[in-house]
């Protein structure tokens, strides 16, 4: 039984967006890390992650229904 | 014979006007302002002071009471902040804290506009282009709002500089462009014991944050510092102007705030937001 979580790719991220990203399937015992690279995100751009509105490491594991965000780096002024 | 008091001609020269709602307020023009000033030697900030300390609103501030009370706004003038870079975010930033009436304003840039900047910069016009960045925000304050005063540094801060750059500014706002001047810029406010407000932009999306001295800082965002890169998504995605302007905004809002010692701010959090969908995110930044 697959878990699904909600997905939010920020700025240059969102070319990585799967289909349904807002109910998208993962294995139970997935971490983050596992998400980046399953859909080919580079790592250095993978810099700040959160889960359910808090910032996390890529070693987190998921949970059925989490809201994962992943940010890349961005310095414009 | 003896020159009347300072205090009697703002009770004289003040008038009884309504607010929208239909209270009453004494109101001061900034003709009669200027007038007392150049009448009694004194700046314009601090005959609006004065006026503040005895209820009388400068009419330039009206729309700012009741959300700011008269005490607020006469520590507002007392206030000194510096706006790091005086770009896309720090135009703005300028602008709105001389129109609020933030007493001193420190703007700091070596730059010169160029016509990339056009498209969201507060300053940069056809005929301001190659000029520099912060003189020319310091001459179109003067006109906004000439009781703010206005100290322009044409030069980059430095990790040597910056303190005295910072000079003293009750707090800072990063209006840069990259983390290694963003580096300086909190080691220059760590070294002098003042918050920072911190902003980035990136195409449509943005972030938003405060830190104080003994917070984690930029290695919150960034990561291992060293192993950062100097610039971001934003060499891709360019910089789009309601980005821009709207985390302007907000740095406005939370260095207010924090000016007047409110609580309530994005220190420990950190605020995104990306338009291209309209998500908007506050993220605690440790559990």
């Amino acid at each position: 039984m697959p878990h699904h979580i909600i997905l939010k790719l920020f700025a240059t991220l969102r070319s990585y967006i799967p289909p349904q990203a807002d109910h998208f399937a993962i294995a139970p015992g997935t971490t983050v890390a596992d998400v980046i690279r399953d859909l080919n995100i580079p790592e250095k751009d993978a810099k700040l992650i959160f889960i359910n509105s808090v910032r996390k490491d890529r070693d987190t594991l998921l949970q059925d229904g989490d809201r994962l965000g992943i940010f890349p780096p961005v310095g414009g002024g | 014979m003896a020159r009347p008091h300072i205090r009697d001609q703002l009770t004289l020269r003040s008038v009884e006007r309504q607010r929208p709602d239909g209270s009453a307020y004494r109101s001061l023009s900034s003709t009669v302002v200027q007038q007392l000033a150049r009448d009694y030697d004194q700046s314009l900030r601090r005959v609006e002071q004065r006026a503040l300390a005895m209820a009388i609103i400068p009419e330039r501030y009206i729309r700012n009471v009741a959300t700011l009370s008269p005490e607020e706004q006469h520590r507002l003038l007392d206030c000194s902040v510096c706006v790091v870079g005086v770009g896309g975010l720090g135009g703005s930033v300028a602008e709105m804290l001389a129109r609020i009436g933030v007493g001193r304003l420190r703007l700091v840039d070596g730059d010169r506009f160029e016509e990339s900047n056009l498209n969201r910069q507060r300053f940069a016009d056809t005929t301001s282009l190659d000029k520099p960045k912060a003189q020319i925000a310091r001459e179109a304050i003067a006109a906004i709002n000439p009781a703010v005063e206005v100290t322009a540094l044409t030069e980059y801060l430095t990790t040597d500089n910056g303190p005295a750059i910072i000079g003293d500014a009750d707090i800072a706002i990063d209006c840069l462009d990259s983390l290694p001047a963003r580096l300086s810029l909190q080691t220059a406010c760590r070294r002098k014991q003042i918050p920072m407000v911190s902003a980035a932009v990136a195409g449509m999306s943005g972030q938003i944050t405060v830190f104080y001295p003994e917070d984690e800082g930029l290695a919150a965002l960034y990561g291992d510092l060293s192993a950062a890169a100097d610039r971001g998504a934003e060499t891709t995605l360019g910089n789009l102007p309601f980005a821009v302007t709207m985390l302007a905004s907000l740095e406005c809002s939370e260095a207010v705030k924090i000016l007047l010692g409110r609580r309530q701010t994005l220190r420990g959090r950190l605020l995104i937001f990306d338009l291209t969908d309209l998500t908007f995110d506050i993220v605690q930044l440790a559990e």
